[in-house]
């Protein structure tokens, strides 16, 4: 039993430490980087960025430690970078892989093969959620947790320093045991917390990972000079044997990991133990964990020794093989009760894996010759920090207490309140780990478009690495991708900062948007006698009659310290935009007092000059000047002594929101989802739809306004608004005569419907302002050519009147659907959106494909959602946009995962068809109870158009009137009739996902699901890079494109998907563009609705990570049509001897420079690589003229497809689209 | 043998044949083809202050959109760690060109504020300009900002880049200025070696189909020479013979070369007529220059040059007047507004 911890202070040699202020995931990247040859990639949340480092590396021809770039490359999958990093390794080629989450689940079979075969190797995993019921992209072990069968020895790392040398500690253990090192630390609270940490030198790297160990590693590599098999296939007669050969390896690695330990502690002063116990030395309660939480409790030991108690942690860092020896000899002798607490749920299981493990070391241990503690201790098993849940010593403090309690529970959880089984312990609100001396802690609330994350990762740079003091940064993010909120928690000291969770009694909290006064808890944040920063639109003599009574009301209780900058107004006059963060940055140093004011201002512009020097003089010039004027118009506030406000914070939901709205989405809503109980949750993940309309978010400046006197009627606003923010009506004359004066309507031209009128209005605070509408208005004033019939007008002067207005809005009945068809624009822009409002980027471009097929199809649609944007705005807590009608039929919506959504999907159509086979059966078999003629009709029901379907509910309604009288003995046929006839209504099952499924990790699936004949709908949103988890490079990406993983541009061409699909013959497949062609785009979803075969519909859908002004998202659209980048096409199956291939847009206009010139992720490639952005872009003109050319000959073939499905028997009418999109 | 060689901004060049700025004079290839088709030096495309601003802002802009909003997605683009501008790309054309040419090469800078000019004339001069044309191109549009004012902006961005580099000054003007010939001598007196007469500016048209105010540029017509040619003649007396002159607008043909000789220019730029004919076309321009000087016995080009100035012309109030009744009785309707002409024929009857 020691004491052991690693020191920052105990160098042995006289090194002069170099000190960096870096997130786990670089601190990780940093080391696995140098010591690699060959790493295989794939993205995934909370590891992406590790990847990205190292390319960004390899990218700038930064070589490793023998001199030579590693071979960065990007697979396909998880699945991929495994079997590549298998093969590399196979060669005795060093190499590794960054990933998480289902990600390492893919890799498992690889992994098992890997250690099966002794093959030195490291995985570094930004630890993170498996996701069960729900998908959660922040950390825990459930992942790690899952390799642990796979014979990797697996590492946890506790904070960013120890990400940083245990990294190099799995590198070089691993070559000198045999066993691969699957290295982790906790996504996001250690992979995304930026700390100050020393760094390691070439030479320890160097020393750690040794020349021989690498030559005998290289000499097990396939080579044909000295042949042998590996892999072979065993039989019962060996294989137990051949498994068990291995052992001494595993047996040897403890030892060995402890030697690099030890040599690296030499080397840094950094000591590390695969246990390590803080603590008493006497302690009677000890709890052991791994992972960022040792943070937190070693704070709570440190409290409560302070206090007298006799109690300790111990940091268990090697996980497998499991360090039993380790383990029995670090816990004090005096030990009476231990508490094991796993960051993982294994539901069933006696116990969770960390628990099991310590029980059966210390069992073995008792058992065993020199039994080491005089009474076995009692263990308790305890969860805690699911998907990052935070972990306190508030939290801890109370595993204490149950470690000394006469009857503790066996088995608990932490930090949540459970009311259904009981299991958690209380949260001691009043246990705080008391701030060491010199603390600064500061929380920035902001909005991720303003730069405060930007610049609080500057500030704890220039703090942590030119001051003595040490810095920490965490950042937490919305769940919204538009209008989202940013808060930074900050803390600065001259003591090592262990507190790994979120700061609540700040000394500075600054609030970067006045409006998030009205949505955050700001004051909350702040400790009596703190200091607030407002960025303020009011000066320091107005602003207190504009804040929130409670604002006020927590200013005078705590007694703040009030200061106001009205930086929108510094930055707009430095041309900075609402880029506020070089305004906010200087203030808050200021304020602060963390360095003197000329220092801080000098550092700052250092950093500017450092992050902006190579994007031009004139941003850093800007920023500077916003620097240099942000003092002046820093003010202090003399706050009253009294509340004065009249204004609350509070937004009543309406009374008529549902009981779980008012009762779970609106606590989430406040911002309180920590607070609510285990029984207010869906205990299977299922949760209702429609919640988005709930949640009013206000965050657009500017808003469209409607003009009727210049519209033209054409609902092209309509059906490209992104959030559904804009919408069309279109009703009777006596509807538009009983509407308020103050409600805008005009005449509705329209031939099919003479005598109606139509609005078009904005839901004002849904609308995130992004412009799309207005860019698409094709109807200008006649008297201002500027003004079309929607303009962007301020928010604040229209909210009053538009909030109404919308309110009327909604309250008038949607046409009737049989009114006008579908298959137009405006006839589709009738129809109600039943996707609506969701939190996807402004100007996204997907989402407007998504509504309008709620359009069509919404009430009798089900979706598989893969995994990444489209499901995140589609279904991110705390609300969904997926909504119902009137009736309340909507879209039925699941996500599975990222790679299986074909399958997914498919399997939704399998279990619909069982079930209509299983309803049709039992209705011949009743029809002698049921009337005849219902029974026909249920059975002969085409259901080819809207009005069958519609028809054919209502005879599924009248079957269940009939079945209420069927006979007793045929009951139990009715009973089980009722329970599938909702399957003899006709059901889309709409197949979601982007590019990065589709083309890459999902192919094999969609391929093989295309190739099922089953019916199905695909619709792939196609951006063309992996937007979800921030812009790497797909198959669907183009040439010459800069992208993560092809940073260079990338050299190859777009895949073309449709052209694989399309071989089948019996695929629909069509290529879609919004913003070039709405009415064919309307069309092909129709057919591809109506083909009773596959239907793949490629929708290329413009992203945040082309780089353009996204307000310009459908003229990127229409200009990438026009110049043949993207062609319109639609292939239909026929078993005529027809033409299947209509190609809808017309022949290239403008050269395809012209397109690329506007989008930046072209346009980076011009500025780092001129002479290969023209070859490439030579290319790229040549890959669209050549597919131009192969179009053209195929709009021209004939071709049938025998043995079609026997539901073609429809005769689709042939459509003509216009470019235009204008329908006659 | 006539003596086609002049001197400009110091330099010796073989003609009064100077390729002005266009895409042609931008790319190493074509550049050659200038060269070898008898153009005496070349003008670099500008690099303008606007493309600056607008590529580094943009660029900027969009790829931090997005960047730190989103927790799986706190950036969209790599981290590059060079990325090079509109000015460093413009100074490896430059070096690309020095490379390829024998003739002088001018580097060509367009700015309409007092900012940082004189590093990037400095970089200029450092990749190998031979001279460096200041292209000050302005539209006055601030009800504030009087014609003192802005004369004084335009005056201080010459002095600062004439007290950064070495290497000769020229200075395109607009001809917009109230009292071209005091503020013709501010631009000499400030450190401009040499005037280039005039600057054409994109003008606003306007779509009639879409509504739309769109910016177009035209390809110069042979009248406009008429403007450089009267203030050529006006300020070539004024301004002396160690000040360059530069006539640039207009010139298409030999003939025109001669006209902007005569009224004092040293060189005569081309730009429209070589981007409607190709690099060849200054060959034509050359056998016309000479066919004219032998027809009209001149044997050199410094016999011809301000032959017609406001000194030397018979009628010296004649570039004064604004010339209402001789201008309508020579009036006739160009060849280029007649339907189906879309390029006009000039022969030296024409004037």
């Amino acid at each position: 039993m020691t004491a052991v911890e690693p020191s920052l202070s105990e160098s042995t040699e006289a090194r002069r430490t170099r000190w960096a202020c870096i997130d786990g995931n670089e601190a990780a990247a940093r080391v696995a980087y140098p010591l690699s040859e060959v790493i295989a990639l794939y993205p995934i949340t909370p590891a992406s960025p590790m990847g990205e480092h190292c390319d960004d590396w390899a990218g700038a021809g930064q070589p490793n430690r023998w001199g030579v770039v590693p071979d960065v490359v990007e697979m396909q999958s998880e699945a991929g970078a495994a079997g590549a990093l298998h093969g590399a390794l196979q060669q005795g080629a060093l190499a590794t892989t960054f990933t998480a989450s289902q990600g390492l689940l893919l890799m498992i079979p690889n992994m098992f093969k890997i250690a099966g075969e002794l093959t030195p190797a490291v995985i570094h995993v930004a630890a993170r959620t498996i996701a069960t019921h729900a998908l959660s992209i922040f950390g825990d072990h459930s992942d790690v947790m899952h390799a642990r069968a796979t014979g990797w020895a697996m590492l946890a790392a506790g904070s960013v320093q120890e990400a940083h040398d245990l990294a190099l500690v799995s590198h070089a253990a691993t070559l000198r045991s045999r066993v691969p090192f699957l290295h982790f630390f906790d996504g996001f609270r250690t992979s995304h917390e930026i700390d100050k940490i020393a760094l390691l030198e070439d030479d320890d790297l160097a020393a750690l990972v040794r020349e021989e160990d690498i030559v005998a590693f290289r000499s097990r590599g396939l080579s044909p000079d000295a042949p042998v098999v590996r892999g072979t296939a065993q039989n019962p007669d060996v294989f137990f044997q051949a498994r068990e050969a291995a052992n001494r390896f595993h047996d040897a690695t403890p030892a060995v990991v402890q030697d690099v330990m030890d040599e690296l502690g030499d080397r840094t002063g950094r000591r590390y133990s695969l246990v390590d116990y803080h603590g008493a030395p006497d302690a009677d309660r000890v709890i052991v964990l791994m992972g960022s939480a040792v943070g937190a409790a070693r704070e709570t030991v440190d409290l409560l020794l302070r206090r007298g108690d006799r109690v300790g942690v111990l940091q268990v860092r090697l996980f497998q093989p499991f360090p039993t020896e380790a383990l029995v000899a670090a816990l004090p002798p005096t030990v009476r009760s231990i508490a094991v607490l796993d960051r993982t749920k294994e539901p069933g299981a006696v116990g969770e894996p960390l628990y099991l493990s310590v029980l059966a070391a210390l069992t073995e241990a008792m058992e065993g010759d020199a039994p080491p503690f005089a009474r076995t201790p009692v263990v308790l098993g305890g969860r805690y920090g699911l998907s990052s849940k935070e972990v306190t010593p508030a939290m801890l403090k109370p595993v204490f207490d149950e470690l000394a309690a006469d009857r503790p529970k066996r088995h608990f959880t932490v930090g949540i309140y459970d009311d259904v089984t009981h299991l958690s312990l209380p949260i001691d609100e009043e246990v705080r780990h008391p701030r060491p001396t010199g603390e600064v802690q500061a929380v920035f609330i902001g909005l991720g478009a303003d730069g405060t994350v930007g610049a609080n990762k500057s500030s704890v740079k220039i703090i942590g690495e030119s001051t003595d003091l040490h810095a920490q940064g965490y950042f937490v993010y919305d769940s919204k991708k538009s209008g989202s909120v940013t808060v930074s928690h900050l803390r600065f000291g001259p003591e090592p900062i262990r507190s790994t969770y979120l700061i609540d009694e700040a000394d500075f909290v600054a609030c970067h948007q006045f409006g998030l006064l009205e949505k955050m808890k700001v004051v909350d944040l702040a400790r009596p006698g703190a200091t607030l920063l407002l960025n303020s639109p009011y000066g320091p003599d107005e602003v207190w009659d504009h804040l929130p009574r409670e604002v006020q009301q927590g200013i005078v209780d705590k007694g703040l310290d009030l200061w106001v900058v009205d930086a929108f107004a510094v930055a707009t006059e430095a041309g900075m935009g609402n880029r506020i963060n070089t305004v906010m940055q200087p203030c808050f140093f200021q304020l602060s007092g963390v360095l003197p004011p000329d220092e801080a201002i000098a550092k700052i512009k250092g950093s500017v000059e450092k992050a902006y020097g190579r994007r031009g003089r004139s941003v850093v010039e800007r920023n500077f000047a916003a620097i240099d004027a942000s003092l002046a118009a820093l003010h202090r506030v003399d706050v009253p002594g009294e509340v004065t406000s009249e204004h609350t914070l509070v937004r009543e939901l309406p009374a008529d929101a549902p009981d779980f709205v008012s009762q779970v989405t609106a606590v989430l809503l406040a911002g309180d989802g920590d607070k609510l109980p285990v029984s207010a949750l869906p205990v299977d993940g299922t949760f209702p739809t429609g919640t988005a309309a709930y949640e009013k978010r206000a965050i657009a400046t500017h808003i469209p306004i409607w003009d009727p006197e210049v519209c033209i009627d054409c609902a092209k606003c309509a059906i490209v608004c992104p959030h559904a923010t804009i919408r069309m009506k279109v009703f009777s004359e006596e509807v538009a005569q009983e509407a308020p004066d103050w409600f805008l309507t005009k005449p509705f031209r329209s031939k099919d419907l003479p005598g109606h009128h139509l609005t078009i209005q904005v839901a004002p605070d849904d609308c995130t302002g992004c412009g799309v509408c207005v860019d698409v208005c094709p109807a200008k004033s006649k008297s201002a050519t500027g003004r079309k019939a929607i303009n962007m007008e301020p928010a604040l002067d229209h909210r009053d009147v538009e909030r109404p207005r919308w309110e009327h809005f909604q309250s008038i009945e949607p046409l009737d659907r049989s009114l006008l068809p579908h298959g137009t624009v405006k006839g589709s822009q009738v129809l109600e959106p039943l996707f609506e409002f969701s939190g996807a980027c402004a100007g996204c471009g997907e989402t407007p494909y998504l509504k309008l097929v709620t359009q069509l199809f919404g009430d009798r649609m089900i979706v598989a959602n893969a995994t990444g944007c489209s499901s995140i705005y589609g279904a991110n807590l705390p609300t969904t946009p997926w909504t119902t009608n009137a009736e309340g039929r909507g879209p039925a919506w699941a996500n599975s995962l990222f790679e299986d959504n074909a399958e997914f999907g498919l399997g939704m159509r399998l279990g619909v068809d069982a079930q209509r086979s299983v309803a049709e059966v039992l209705l011949v078999r009743l029809a002698p109870h049921l009337d005849g003629e219902l029974v026909r009709a249920l059975l002969e029901n085409p259901q080819e158009d809207e009005a069958q379907v519609v028809e054919q509910r209502r005879l599924v309604h009248a079957l269940h009137e009939r079945l209420r009288d069927v006979p007793a003995e045929a009951q139990d046929d009715a009973k089980r009739l009722a329970a599938t006839s909702r399957n003899l209504v006709r059901q889309g099952v709409w197949l979601v996902g982007g590019d990065g499924w589709a083309y890459d990790i999902g192919f094999g699936g969609l391929d093989h699901v295309l190739s099922s004949g089953r019916n199905v709908n695909v619709l792939v949103l196609d951006t063309e890079v992996y937007s979800n988890t921030g812009g790497q490079a797909s198959k669907a990406t183009p040439r010459g494109a800069v992208a993560k993983f092809a940073s260079a541009g990338k050299p190859t061409g777009k895949k073309d998907l449709g052209v694989i699909a399309r071989a089948y013959g019996n695929v629909y497949v069509a290529q879609i563009s919004m913003g070039a062609n709405e009415l064919q785009a309307t069309k092909a979803l129709l057919e591809a609705d109506a083909w009773p075969g596959p239907s793949l519909v490629i929708a290329y859908s413009t992203c945040i990570a082309h780089g353009i002004d996204m307000s310009l998202s459908m003229s990127h659209q229409k200009d990438a049509v026009k110049s043949g980048y993207w062609p319109l096409y639609r292939f239909q199956p026929t078993d005529d001897d027809g033409q299947p291939f209509s190609l809808d847009s017309h022949a290239p206009s403008i050269p395809v420079r012209d397109f690329v010139a506007s989008e930046t992720r072209f346009a980076i490639l011009r500025r780092t690589d001129p002479e290969r952005a023209q070859q490439l872009g030579h290319l790229l003109q040549a890959d669209v003229d050549e597919r131009w050319r192969y179009y053209e000959q195929l709009a021209a073939m004939h071709r049938s497809v025998p043995a079609l499905d026997e539901g073609d028997d429809e005769d689709e009418p042939a459509v003509t689209a216009d470019e235009g999109g204008e329908e006659a | 043998m006539i003596d086609l060689t002049t001197q400009y901004l110091g330099l010796e060049l073989t003609s009064p044949v100077v390729a002005s700025a266009s895409p042609l004079t931008g790319q190493p290839e074509t550049a050659r083809a200038l060269e070898e088709s008898g153009a005496a030096a070349v003008v670099m495309p500008s690099l303008f202050e606007e493309e600056i601003l607008h590529e580094e802002l943009e660029m900027h802009r969009s790829i931090e959109a997005g960047s730190e909003q989103y927790a799986e997605a706190t950036g969209y683009f790599p981290n590059l760690d060079d990325l090079p501008g509109v000015s460093d790309r413009y100074l490896t054309r430059l070096e690309a060109l020095k490379a390829q040419l024998s003739v002088p090469v001018i580097a060509s800078l367009n700015a309409s504020h007092p900012g940082g000019w004189a590093s990037y004339a400095r970089l200029l001069e450092d990749a190998g300009a031979d001279a460096l044309e200041l292209n000050l191109y302005r539209v006055a549009a601030d009800p504030a900002r009087t014609a003192h004012d802005i004369e004084q902006d335009d005056l201080e961005i010459v002095g600062s880049v004439r007290s950064a580099v070495q290497i000769p000054l020229a200075v395109k003007l607009s001809p917009y200025y109230s009292s071209m010939a005091c503020f013709a001598q501010q631009v000499v007196d400030a450190g401009a070696d040499g005037l280039v007469m005039f600057n054409r500016f994109y003008q606003p048209d306007i779509d009639l189909e879409t509504l739309d105010v769109v910016h177009r540029v035209e390809l110069s017509r042979p009248w406009e020479l008429r403007l450089p040619l009267r203030w050529m003649a006006i300020l070539r007396p004024q301004l002396g013979p160690t000040v360059s002159l530069a006539a640039t607008s207009g010139v298409h043909s030999g003939y025109d070369v001669v006209k902007a000789l005569m009224v004092g220019a040293d060189v005569a730029m081309l730009t429209s007529a070589v981007l409607q004919h190709g690099a060849g076309h200054l060959r034509t321009v050359h056998d016309e220059l000479r066919r004219w000087m032998e027809a009209h016995e001149y044997t050199s080009v410094d016999q011809l040059r301000g032959s017609a100035t406001q000194a030397t012309s018979g009628d010296p109030s004649s570039f004064e007047r604004a010339n209402y009744v001789a201008a309508l009785h020579s009036w006739s309707t160009p060849a280029h507004l007649l339907v189906g002409h879309h390029r006009t024929s000039r022969h030296p009857g024409d004037l």
